[in-house]
């Protein structure tokens, strides 16, 4: 089959990711030219910041390098820059008179610098900040003038002040604004952001409108003059005074262009067979000028230009990052606060830490934040998310309460840390690692990260510190999307809720089926996304999906979970933590048996037989006779109990019996992670049930649940839920929340964190306020429950299931002829 | 080149696999979703995890104990990991599964 012609002008950091998407889509479709106006393959160019105050080099900043597109088969045109396209033949021109013909034609020509209409703006010396040209200009000219002006005080241009500084020029910014970053921060943090610069050596003017620049008789800029009159010296002036999108060839050849090139919601333009994307674009009035949301467009034009058509662009919530070392700057979302919005502000002026969060209708839509900034990104989930925050308003400004976090010295804050400073303790990999993996290998996101380092990769309570050094190397480029908007896996561009709703909505029951309406792109996806769809068929059609060993993890396959060298630990289950003579007898006897190396009382109430061989598992289940614990599984592990009235003198209610009764009720439950209950008799809590998903406490006028509690890395305290009078409630209304979580939540969320994420709001309606849903929650419960069976007993009555556990040993081995 | 004859295609779960106690350590034997057949030594190259234990899915297994990706063909780790689990040739014939046992050093 003749292959399409792709043509795409501009050779950026938005349209080469759009070509990377692309090719992993569709990697034979197309014949694809890139038209570079640059002599350089696509670089990073939110690094040229670092690039000009000497902290990289440009080797370091380049993302693709011509080997990349040699291999991918682009045929690259650099240094031409293309000065005609003409629709009707479809064809693109370069200034140097090269063509190429085109099928789809993607623009991605970025944005110009806007340089002010004043006399004197066509001097030497007088340049814009977009490129390594410029930066280049800018290393040069500080090695032999003094005298640097730098015309506007946003993001870039105290970039570009920053970096002349460090190499030595004396450096004056003028800004026209009251305030710098007047569209990032409010006056107070502009204000503070300034005395911290002046600190080191930078001057500012301001507000203050530039009239015109001086000539130095031999064509050289030697000063800027202001209206008011004065006039300061200058050797280089560079015009930061905001960026213009490139349009003018798409307008030149008629395709619809207001601020940037009109495109809809497929990045397609008034053109169908012609695509915008980048800063050149403009989306719902909107050319958005960071990374982040071009890389999202990216993602939805590669798709289209795949011809899979499926995916919409819907604009982005963007947050900044002013990349200066040593000056800590976040803000995000609607930040100035505008009619309809409350704001809560934190200001220690002394201590150079201000904070704002704006929110309204009970939802938090901005924050900008100056001197700490640790929980940028958290706020920055909170903005994207939606939540409600009313019940968490009273310590929102306190942010992600980092205390009760192992692993890493209860640090919280990055910026603050040195190289050498552990940041993933399973790993032990440290900050000056992880910012050299990233700069060098062009990283955007954690699970980039995750991948070339390791970091966050195991227990994952390092990811926040991952996500902030992350965000403070690559500023607004860092991809940090919460998990509800993130593809599952690399198998699919869809996230958990889309494929959840599609296997509801259109009846998938399994998972060759699931894959193939939702265009997978692996032939039987991978080790993140079977276990998800595995899960998500059998909760969501009970006895209609058959359930698929083969995608499960090993411990939900054999049963037991696997150790470090291999062996596995059998814990059975021992209802409410109670035993007695004769299973403890059993417990003994194949401890003696099979030469159980350890047994060890576990934290949930129960015993773990540790260093079993595989081989050995369906033996020791048949001699233990007792029911599987689960302590494998994304499911109910256990409940644990206090002994409760029966025996103790303060115990109130029969908390024991209640524990075993919940135990029973959720045997062989399987859910998006593990499950724990606790049941304790008396507000002493000694079943520890502050910490569970579901914790029960009794009380002498009933019980009390509470809900989202976990003990695991980051230590959570279960929120109050609801009072209940009788044992039957608690039952009740534990089921049907659990079914809640069961039908709602993402694989692999725990119930905190799906809480988090859908509100106690939610939660409420869904459970405590309407009884018939209450009931119907509980009922698909005991539905669902109905179709499992205790999987010990299961793997040895089927000799099918059994062969798993089964060597072929050497002696049935024989020579063929 | 010797064969040996280990099993039935069918005593293999199609993405599961079957352990082979070879003459040096345990022996992965893996079935991939069309019926291809490999073999590699039971031994994840970063901490000797038992690949057999793995999920598998298109030509790779990933091992249980950290999630290292491994090449079924070559023994390779995925990128950005670096390390080579030792194979072996193995095929199918007639629906049963045969084995070559690998002695040369491939590994570094």
């Amino acid at each position: 089959m003749k292959k399409l012609k792709l043509v795409m002008i501009g050779n950026g950091m938005a349209g080469v990711r759009t070509l990377e998407e692309l090719i992993k889509l569709a990697p034979d479709l197309y014949d694809i030219t890139v038209f570079g106006a640059e002599p350089h393959p696509n670089y990073n160019r939110i690094l040229l910041s670092p690039v000009l105050a000497g902290e990289q080099t440009f080797e370091e900043i380049v993302l693709n390098d011509l080997n990349w597109y040699a291999d991918n088969g682009i045929k690259l045109l650099l240094g031409r820059k293309a000065v005609k396209i003409d629709r009707k033949a479809r064809v693109v021109v370069a200034d140097d008179g090269s063509e190429a013909e085109y099928d789809r034609l993607l623009i991605a020509t970025g944005s110009n610098p806007f340089i002010l209409p004043i006399p004197g703006k066509d001097l030497q010396g007088v340049i814009g900040y977009r490129d390594i040209a410029d930066t280049q200009t800018m290393m040069e000219t500080a090695k032999t003038h003094k005298h640097a002006v730098v015309i506007g005080g946003g993001l870039l241009g105290l970039e570009a002040a920053n970096g002349l500084k460090l190499r030595g020029m004396d450096v004056t910014v003028v800004h026209i604004g009251d305030w710098l970053l007047e569209r990032q921060l409010d006056v107070t943090a502009g204000r503070l952001l300034q005395q911290s610069l002046e600190d080191r050596g930078l001057k500012f003017l301001l507000p203050k409108h530039t009239a015109e620049l001086l000539d130095n008789g031999e064509g050289r800029v030697c000063a800027v003059k202001f209206k008011d009159g004065e006039v300061v010296p200058a050797d280089l002036v560079v015009m930061a005074a905001g960026i213009r999108p490139n349009s003018e060839l798409a307008e030149q050849s008629g395709i619809a262009c207001n601020r940037g090139i009109l495109v809809n919601d497929t990045m397609q333009t008034y053109d169908p067979r012609v695509y915008a994307i980048g800063e050149c674009a403009s989306h719902r009035g909107i050319a958005y000028g960071l990374v982040a949301p071009l890389f999202e467009q990216a993602k939805v034009c590669a798709n289209h230009l795949a011809q899979l058509g499926f995916s919409r662009y819907q604009g982005s919530v963007t947050s900044t990052k002013l990349k200066v070392t040593g000056i800590d700057l976040f803000s995000a979302g609607e930040f100035m606060g505008a009619e309809g919005t409350e704001t809560i502000t934190l200001s220690d002026p002394i201590g150079g830490v201000y904070k704002k969060l704006v929110i309204r209708d009970d939802v938090l839509v901005g924050a900008c934040l100056y001197g700490d900034t640790a929980d940028g990104g958290w706020y920055f989930r909170q903005i994207r998310e939606n939540h409600n925050v009313s019940e968490i308003r009273d310590h929102l400004m306190f942010g992600e309460n980092a205390i009760g976090d192992a692993g890493h010295q209860g640090q919280s804050s990055t910026a603050n840390m040195p190289d050498d400073m552990e940041v993933c303790g399973c790993n032990g990999v440290c900050k000056g690692t992880i910012v050299k993996a990233i700069q060098e290998n062009g990283l955007f996101s954690v699970d980039d990260v995750k991948k070339h380092t390791k970091a966050a990769s195991s227990c994952g309570s390092c990811a926040g510190l991952v996500e902030q050094i992350l965000i403070n190397t690559v500023g607004g480029a860092a991809d940090v999307k919460p998990k509800s908007e993130k593809a599952i896996c690399g198998c699919s561009d869809l996230n958990h809720g889309q494929i959840r709703k599609a296997i509801r909505e259109e009846q998938l029951t399994s998972i060759p089926a699931t894959m193939t309406f939702l265009n997978w792109s692996t032939p039987n996806g991978c080790a993140t996304c079977r276990p998800a769809l595995n899960y998500y068929l059998i909760s969501t059609w009970p006895g209609e999906a058959k359930d698929d060993p083969q995608s499960r993890f090993i411990n939900e396959r054999a049963h037991a979970n696997i150790q470090k060298d291999g062996t596995y630990s059998v814990i059975p289950r021992m209802w409410g933590g109670v035993t007695n003579a004769s299973e403890l007898r059993r417990i003994a006897d194949v401890a003696d048996k099979y030469n159980v190396p350890m047994v060890k009382v576990t934290g949930g109430q129960r015993i773990d037989l540790l260093g079993i061989k595989k081989d050995d598992l369906p033996g020791v289940w048949k001699d233990l006779d007792m029911p599987s614990g689960h302590a494998y599984g994304k499911s109910i592990r256990t409940v644990k109990t206090c002994v409760g009235s029966e025996f103790c003198r303060f115990g109130t209610q029969n908390s024991t019996q209640m524990g075993i009764d919940l135990e029973h009720a959720l045997f062989n439950m399987w859910s998006p992670h593990k499950v724990k209950l606790a049941v304790s008799g008396c507000p002493r809590n000694c079943a520890e049930s502050g910490i569970k998903d579901v914790g029960i406490i009794g009380v002498d006028s009933g019980w009390e649940l509470y809900i989202g509690g976990n003990g695991g890395i980051k230590t959570e305290a279960g929120e109050f839920f609801v009072k209940l009078k009788s044992a039957e409630e608690v039952m009740e209304y534990s089921l049907a929340f659990l079914q809640l979580y069961r039908e709602e939540a993402f694989y692999l969320e725990r119930t905190v964190h799906y809480m988090q994420r859908v509100g106690m709001e939610h939660i409420k309606k869904a459970v405590l306020e309407d009884a018939e849903k209450r009931q119907a929650l509980h009922a698909r419960l005991l539905f669902s429950l109905s179709f499992e069976q205790d999987p010990w007993k299961e793997q040895l009555a089927k000799p099918q299931l059994k062969k798993e556990f089964d060597r072929i040993a050497l002696r049935n081995l024989e020579v063929q002829a | 080149m010797s064969w040996l004859d280990i099993c039935a295609l069918e005593d293999i779960n199609p993405l599961g696999s079957r352990i082979v106690a070879g003459p040096k350590g345990d022996i992965a034997i893996f079935r991939t979703s069309n019926d291809e057949v490999f073999a590699l030594d039971d031994r994840c190259p970063h901490k000797g995890g038992p690949l057999s234990q793995g999920l598998v899915y298109g030509k790779r297994v990933a091992c249980p104990l950290h999630n290292w990706q491994i090449e079924l063909e070559s023994g390779q780790a995925v990128a950005p990991d670096v390390g080579c689990a030792h194979r072996h040739q193995a095929k199918v014939e007639n629906g049963r599964v045969l084995l070559t046992l690998n002695t040369a050093t491939e590994c570094a």
